[in-house]
């Protein structure tokens, strides 16, 4: 099947980007490189396409009781402009996506769903949504969406595009006129940094893309370092960190879970898990030698496969290589030593907490 | 435009040997570290280590992936580049001169199946 593209693909390849496919869309990777895009972010500006990123529109009178019935974090009274981060559960407490839910309005949810799960997404929501009186929209094709990330990511959305945004608190939204189009804008990221993603028309994403490239303080990075820099505050992604078969207890993301509300799909098994105790947990590892740990790794203990590396790398902000591992239980206690098998050799090293470099949001 | 030095030879996978008398330097081409992007480890074997033409025998790993290493020539391992383990960046700074093992060749005919720097030049279409 031919790959999608966003509405931005002709300005990735006009500046150069080298292209791979991702969940489904043909996606920069890198305009320049990697380490040079990660420390923009780290340090000054970066703006993401992330328009391969899904989105759907619950609206209705029984919205809130539907989507606290398909999502684990409770939405329940939410104020508007308030933005929750939680997942979609299988009965089996397996996670189907992890998303982002925007309380828009009264009875007005926006859902943020990754691009590799839109179609079992959609189909999930929609299958779940037959007994409540809900409308559900699928528009992944009417918006495109960039991410701009990093500490100066404030003042030059102020400034360059006119949004006004230095009051908004993390992890809120609001809607803005901007041309005769009402767009989105909140304060989320995906990389440990402070910055703001914006949600509009295709026209209205070229114009942004084009106005802060143009402006020189913001660099185009693609999702290579995308994925170094989530990687580093600890932030899982689906399909290593998260996946059909790993619940959010198993990847540490128990918080996002609330047991205490009324019946989601997949609470009876994250009760049931968190009262057996978990069997095996993600967690860190740092690696004493600079060899890379990479996705499906082995992880032992002794000559014994307890695990594999879900996502690792040799950080960039830090130099250190480390990974992220799903591993037996029994061995996640902190400061355990454990070696990960990288080609012929075994590399020691010891488990660590999952966060390798300390975010940076306003908070 | 990559660079191809004369006097060296070169495999299809993007290694160069230079041949010095009964030893070969054995590294990645310029072609293969731009491919590569920032190199930030180089996995070498140990000296004494048997290096076999076609087989690999360590990996240079980039931020985003990990390339094998496949020797050129056949031979005893008698040294490997140090200086790598703290500066792999090295290899993109200058390939050619930051080799990654001298090999003690133990056919020194093996060369001559190798591409020689016009061969490798046409190999890469540039």
């Amino acid at each position: 099947m031919e790959n999608k593209r966003t509405c931005l693909y002709d300005k990735h390849t006009a500046l150069g980007a080298l292209i791979s496919p991702f969940g489904g869309f043909d996606m920069p990777i890198q305009y320049s490189n990697i380490v040079d895009e990660h420390n923009a972010v780290r340090q000054a500006c970066g703006i993401f396409d992330v328009s391969h990123m899904g989105e759907v529109l619950v609206t209705g009178p029984e919205s809130e009781k539907f989507v606290n019935y398909i999502f684990t974090n409770d939405i329940t009274d939410a104020p508007d402009g308030k933005i929750y981060y939680g997942m979609m559960l299988h009965p089996t407490g397996g996670v189907v996506d992890d998303l982002l839910v925007y309380k828009m309005a009264d009875k007005r949810f926006f859902l943020v769903i990754n691009a590799g799960n839109i179609e079992k997404d959609v189909a999930w929501i929609m299958e779940h949504s037959k007994n409540f009186d809900v409308t559900v929209e699928h528009q992944s094709d009417i918006y495109g969406e960039v991410a701009v990330q990093g500490p100066n990511t404030e003042s030059v959305v102020e400034k360059v595009l006119g949004i006004p945004c230095a009051d908004m608190v993390f992890y809120t939204c609001k809607e803005v006129e901007y041309n005769g189009e009402t767009i989105i804008i909140s304060r989320t990221g995906y990389t440990g940094e402070d910055g703001f993603e914006l949600y509009g028309s295709h026209e209205f994403t070229n114009e942004v893309w084009d106005k802060l490239i143009a402006s020189g303080e913001v660099k185009p990075c693609g999702l290579g370092c995308r994925d170094t820099l989530r990687f580093e505050v600890g932030l899982p992604l689906y399909g290593d960190e998260l996946t059909d078969e790993i619940t959010p207890l198993e990847a540490g993301l128990g918080i996002f879970v609330k047991l205490e509300k009324e019946d989601f799909i997949g609470k009876e098994a994250i009760a049931a898990q968190k009262a057996e105790g978990l069997k095996r947990k993600i967690v860190g590892i740092e690696l004493k030698d600079k060899a890379i740990p990479r996705h499906g790794y082995d992880v032992e203990v002794d000559g014994k496969v307890i695990g594999q590396v879900t996502t690792g790398y040799n950080s960039i902000s830090t130099g250190k290589s480390v990974c992220m591992a799903l591993i037996d239980a029994e061995y996640g206690k902190l400061g355990t030593e454990v070696q990960v098998r990288i080609r012929k050799k075994v590399f020691p090293g010891e488990v660590t907490k999952k966060r390798f470099y300390e975010k940076n949001y306003k908070k | 435009m990559s660079k191809i030095l004369e006097g060296l030879y070169y495999a299809e996978s993007h290694e160069f040997v230079k041949i010095e008398g009964e030893y070969g330097y054995v590294g990645i081409t310029d072609y293969a570290q731009h491919e590569l992007g920032n190199v930030v480890y180089v996995d070498m074997p140990e000296v004494d280590d048997e290096v076999e033409a076609g087989e690999d025998f360590g990996a240079v790993e980039s931020v985003k992936a990990a390339s094998d290493l496949i020797s050129p020539v056949s031979g005893t391992v008698v040294e490997v580049n140090e200086a790598l383990n703290d500066s792999p960046e090295l290899v993109n700074a200058d390939p050619y001169a930051n080799w990654i093992i001298k090999v003690q060749l133990s056919d020194a005919s093996e060369a001559e199946k190798l591409m020689d720097a016009a061969a490798y030049k046409a190999f890469l279409g540039e």
